[in-house]
Formats: structure tokens, sequence, C-alpha cells
């Protein structure tokens, strides 16, 4: 048998399981965005943005802000367990990043809505500190709370990869950087982030999209108004069996990730050829 | 985190005053990261707290007791997620394997984008997806059973199957292999004898995402298993959403064991030479 055929034979059982149990399923959600009544149209979207414009917003600008914050987080993780001097510093952080990484989101809601709280440990160390008195203990339980949740639980993910990737940079070129008199802040900005910058993304684009679908952090930590998209997937079926309406913010939030998804496409077949 | 600047600025032989922003920075982080887990463990045995207590009023197992009570359905929520993520191991690597073999050896065509393919379950939202299969899985009497929400799982867990699996296939050296069928080894004898050894600690790992993303899964079993197949996930929710902390904390806390557990000892399964090969 030629090789090509072989190849598609092996991988074709995996691919069937994608297509049938979550292509198949996507096509009939995005059919039903549009099907208004017995007929189709445009009816499901007017009655999103008419709802939910405000939540669209909040979802792209909290998503956008994680991913910000947490590429930034993993690069400076990465940054120094590849170029930090001291053995025993390096050692520690290296121990330290990764314990939320595989601590499951649903988790990272609850322990995150305790540690936030108003009598959470967060105001109690701080008051305890005397930084704040504890009439100005606030609940972080807001559009705050979802980003902290967000960057504590992906960031150890992203900086893994990172880090990983940084690692196997050849350490000659690093060296001659050093030996020729370069900052170890240029080293990483000028040397090893270009280099890593595929690793980086796919990490990235894999966090962003992880994050426009987690329905638990936002229905623990905010669940009222302005919350993120999931959230109101959830109550209009749930509250209303509206599959029209959720379909079309589903089909909204599918617009958003694949945008993203098609920018690290293009990056990636561009860099394959 | 801040880059120190370079050995030359050390105050003396033994005495490295690098220590104090180092410490206070590794210190925050520390904090950052291990704080919200010690409010979680707090939690699990405060009897009665609330606002404006900083600690718990009374201390005590008796939700623990409560949990774990034979006729408590937390016993069956563990037992079903452990069942569900070990089936769900089992499928996603029967299906990885092959696939990563091929595409990390094979010549194929549309390789880059079948790569992608597998990213869909992630690349998309997923809830009105588990709604309509939900529907689907109802007209087939897949609802509400264990193997609905193994195919649910297996489907969202590919992603990290594949992918790692390729990347471990792809760490081997090919000449290896290429070797083996030079002596005489058959194609089947050289992959089982000679590639699948090597790319045993990464597929391991690949299982255990596998494993972990299952136990993790919220949304589909929601739709899918509950309230036939309870979960620790979903009894997590229902417990926090009803304001019951204890109980979500402990589910938490069962939850929790198991990913630490495996973040300690990641490292040992997934070699930077592996890491360095994903998505590619």
């Amino acid at each position: 048998m030629p090789l090509p055929f072989l190849g598609l034979i092996l991988v074709l059982p995996a691919l069937a399981v994608i297509l049938l149990l979550f292509v198949v399923p996507l096509a009939a959600s995005v059919a039903g965005a549009f099907e208004v009544g017995g007929g189709f149209g445009f009816g499901n979207f007017v009655k999103t943005f008419e709802l939910y414009t405000l939540d669209i917003v909040f979802t792209l600008v909290i998503v956008a802000l994680s991913t910000a914050i947490i590429g930034a987080l993993a690069i400076a993780i990465g940054g120094y367990l590849t170029l930090g001097e001291n053995p025993r510093a390096v050692a520690l952080l290296r121990w330290l990043y990764r314990w939320p990484m595989f601590i499951p989101f649903i988790v990272v809601g609850q322990v995150l809505r305790t540690f936030l709280a108003k009598n959470g440990l967060m105001n109690n160390v701080l008051i305890g500190a005397g930084l704040i008195d504890p009439l100005q203990a606030a609940s972080f339980l807001d559009w705050r709370g979802i980003v902290i949740a967000f960057v504590w639980k992906q960031t150890p993910f992203v900086a893994l990869l990172v880090a990983g990737a940084m690692a196997s940079v050849d350490r000659g070129t690093l060296e001659a950087a050093r030996n020729l008199g370069a900052s170890r802040v240029r080293i990483l900005v000028e040397i090893l982030v270009p280099q890593v910058a595929g690793t980086l993304m796919v990490a990235l684009v894999l966090s962003f999209v992880t994050m426009m679908s987690v329905l638990s952090v936002p229905l623990m930590i905010n669940a009222q108004s302005p919350t993120m998209i999931t959230a109101d997937i959830a109550f209009r079926i749930n509250a209303y069996g509206d599959y029209g309406v959720a379909n079309a913010l589903g089909l909204v939030s599918l617009v958003l990730s694949a945008g993203v998804a098609v920018l690290y496409l293009r990056h990636s077949v561009r860099e394959r050829a | 985190m801040s880059i120190e600047a370079s050995p030359a600025v050390h105050a003396g032989p033994g005495l490295d005053l690098w220590w104090i922003p180092r410490g206070i920075v590794l210190g925050l982080i520390a904090f950052v990261i291990f704080g919200p887990l010690a409010n979680l463990l707090l939690w699990t045995v405060a009897e009665r707290w609330y606002f404006p207590h900083a600690l718990p009023l009374d201390y005590g197992f008796s939700y623990w007791a409560r949990v774990f009570a034979p006729r408590g359905n937390a016993m069956e929520a563990l037992a079903n997620s452990l069942t569900v993520a070990g089936l769900t191991v089992v499928v996603s690597l029967l299906l990885a394997v092959p696939a990563g073999y091929a595409l990390a050896r094979l010549r194929l065509p549309f390789r880059a984008l079948i790569l992608v393919a597998f990213l869909i379950p992630q690349a998309f939202p997923n809830l009105p997806v588990y709604v309509n299969v939900a529907r689907l899985f109802y007209q087939l009497g897949l609802n509400g059973t264990v193997p609905g929400v193994v195919l649910v799982h297996v489907t969202h867990g590919l992603v990290y199957a594949v992918w790692i699996a390729t990347a471990a296939f792809s760490a081997v050296d090919a000449e290896l292999e290429e070797a083996a069928r030079s002596i005489g080894a058959g194609a089947l004898r050289a992959f089982m004898d000679v590639t699948l050894p090597l790319a045993a600690p990464g597929l391991l790992a690949s299982a255990i995402f596998v494993f972990l993303e299952s136990l993790d899964e919220f949304t589909g079993s929601y739709f899918v298993g509950a309230p036939d197949v309870n979960m620790l996930p979903l009894l997590l929710y229902t417990a926090g959403a009803g304001g019951n902390y204890q109980v979500a904390s402990i589910t938490a806390l069962l939850l929790l064991v198991p990913s630490i557990g495996f973040m300690l000892v990641v490292e040992r399964f997934l070699k930077s030479d592996v890491l360095s090969k994903v998505g590619r």
C-alpha cells in the first residue's frame, strides 16, 4: 500500500470521532442560530445583539486581557528559568510556578471564590498586614476575579511550553551574546522570544480558546451582569429553552475564537511552506 | 519577574543582597499560588464561617463524615468520575497512537490541516455543541450513560492525546527504526519493539493529560451525563451553587489531589525534546 494511504488510514479513526462528535453538532448549532420559527432568518442575531452586546464586549476584553497577561508572565518565567544565574532561585521558581497547571477550572472557580471573597484569605492578609482597614475590604468577585482565575490557571501551562522551547535553544548563541555584553533582558527579548515565538503562539491560542469556552469560572465567580457569553448561553437554555439565541451567541464566540485560530493557522502554514 | 543584574554587584562571599528582591518576588508568587489553596483547606474543616470573621468560628470534620457517608452521593460521583476518566484514556490512546505515529513519521497530505483539526474541539465554544450532542445522544439512547460521557470526553481530550503523541514519536530517532527494519524486523515489529517503548514516557504523559482533562470536564458532563451519571465536578457545582462551601471544598480537594500529584512528576515524562515539538 502506498504510504500516504497508510497514513490516512491510521489517522482516520481519530478524525472520524472529531467529525461525528464535534463538527456535525457544531454545524447543527450554526444552522440553529439562523432558525427562526420554521424558517431561516437573522431574528436570533437581532435579539442577541439587543440583549448581549455588552456581554460580548465584556468577554472579548476579559479573554484578550488575560491572554496578554498570561503571555507576559510566561515569558518572564521561562526567561528566568533559562537565563537565571542563581541555581537555587531557579530551582525554587521551577518548583513553584507549576502548581495551578492541572487544577481543574471548576476547582479554580471554587478556590478563588473563597479566596477573593470579602472575608477571603486575600483581604484577611491585607488587613493583617495593615495595608487596608477592614471597612475597605472589597470582594474581587467581578471581572477582576475572572481575569485572576484565568491567569492563575493558564499561566503555568503556557510557561511550561515556553520554558521547554527555550531550553532547547542553542546555549552557545546565548553565551556568545552574554560574552559580547548583552544584558539578560536583551537576550530574552531579542534572541529567546523570537526563537520560541511558534510555541508561544500555539500555547496562547490554546489558552485563548480554552478561556472562551469555560463555563464554570464565570458561573461561579461572576454570575451577575455583565457576564461572559458562556454563562449567557447556559442561561438561555436553562431558563428559556431558547436554542436560537443560545446558538447565535455560540456563533459569536465561535467567530471570535476562529479569528484567533486563523491568525495562528496562517502563521504556521507560512512557516511550514 | 525581574532579571537580576550581573553577579558583580554581589556584596561579598556568602552574602548575596539579591536575595532580598528575589525573596520578595518568590514570596509573592508563593502567596498567590498557595494562598487560595490554603483558603480551600480551611473551608474543608470549617463548621461555621461568615463575614466579618477572618477565620472559621468552629473547626471539625462533620462535613467530611457527611460527604463520605455510605449513602452520600460523593462516593458514587468519585467512582463514576474515575470510571469515565479511565475509559476515556483507553479510547483516546487507541485512537491517538496510530494517528500520532502517522503524523510524525509518514508522508501525509494536508498534515498541518489534520493536526489543526484535532484542535477544533478546543477552538470552538463547547456549550452549543454539547447541547446538540445531547440531543443526538438522546435519540441514540446514549444520553445519561457512561459510554456517552466517555465519547464526549474523548472528543475533548484528543487534541492533547494526538499532539503529544505526535511530538513523542517525532522525538524518537527515525534511524533506530530504520536500523531495526534493515536487520529484518517487520514494520509492526520495529514499531512495537523500538519506537513504541522509546515514545512511552511521552505517551504516558498524554494519557495523564487526557485523564485529568476528563476529571476536569464540566460542560459536557453537565449536558450529556447529568443527572443520571453524577460526577465530581457536577457535585462540586451543585454544592457550591447551594451555598454549601464545605462540601464544595471537600469535593474540590478530591479533584485537586490527582492534579497536583501529576504536576509534581510531569517533567519526568515530558522531556524538553518532546515539549519543543508539541504543535509542530
